[in-house]
C-alpha cells in the first residue's frame, strides 16, 4: 500500500461490467512516482492525498463483488505525522 | 492499472485450451498524455477493443476478475476503452 495524489480522472464507456458506476481516477505515486489509474471506494476527489493498495487485494474494497481491479483508492488521508531520523 | 494503446495482435494456434476464442493484442504503455511509454504488454481482449485505440488494462492475478477470465491463465486483461481522460 502507498501514499498517492489524485491528479486527475478517466472516463470509459465501454468497460468491464463489475467496473460500471465505480470512478477511476489518476494517482501519482508519492513523492514522485509513476501514474497509475486506481478504482475509487471511498469517493476521493481531485487533488487529496489518498492511499492506495494495490495487487489482488484492491479488489477485496468491493466485496462481494469481483472487480477486476489493482489498485483501489482505500482511504482518504488526514494527516501525516512522521519523525525524521 | 495501466493505460495502453493498442498496437497490433498476436495469433497462436497452439495455446491452452482455456485461452481458446480469447483475442489477443499488444498494447504499448502510454502515459496520461497519451505519449508512449517504454514497454508492452500482450493483453487478452474482454471488451472488443480496436486498433489504436486507448484502453485500461488490470494486470496481475486481479485480471483474472475480468469477465470470461475466471479460472484462466492470464495476466493482463483490457477492461476499458479510454473516451478521454482529464487531468487537474
Amino acid at each position: 500500500m502507498y501514499l498517492g495524489k489524485v491528479i486527475g480522472r478517466i472516463v470509459c464507456t465501454i468497460k468491464d461490467s463489475s467496473l460500471e458506476s465505480r470512478t477511476l481516477l489518476l494517482v501519482r505515486r508519492l513523492p514522485k512516482g509513476p501514474v497509475v489509474v486506481a478504482v475509487d471506494a471511498v469517493g476521493a476527489g481531485a487533488g487529496e492525498t489518498v492511499y492506495v493498495c494495490r495487487g489482488k487485494e484492491a479488489s477485496f474494497a468491493f466485496l462481494p463483488d469481483e472487480v477486476p481491479t489493482e489498485a483501489t483508492i482505500v482511504a482518504i488521508v488526514d494527516q501525516v505525522e512522521r519523525q525524521l531520523p | 492499472m495501466l493505460l495502453a494503446r493498442i498496437i497490433g495482435t498476436v495469433v497462436a494456434t497452439r495455446k491452452d485450451p482455456r485461452l481458446e476464442g480469447k483475442k489477443l493484442l499488444i498494447c504499448r504503455l502510454i502515459d496520461p498524455d497519451g505519449q508512449d511509454e517504454k514497454g508492452y504488454v500482450i493483453a487478452v481482449d474482454t471488451v472488443d477493443a480496436g486498433f489504436k485505440e486507448e484502453v485500461l488494462i488490470v494486470s496481475g492475478s486481479s485480471a483474472r476478475m475480468a469477465q470470461g477470465c475466471k479460472d484462466t491463465p492470464v495476466d493482463a486483461a483490457i477492461v476499458g476503452i479510454v473516451d478521454q481522460v482529464s487531468q487537474d
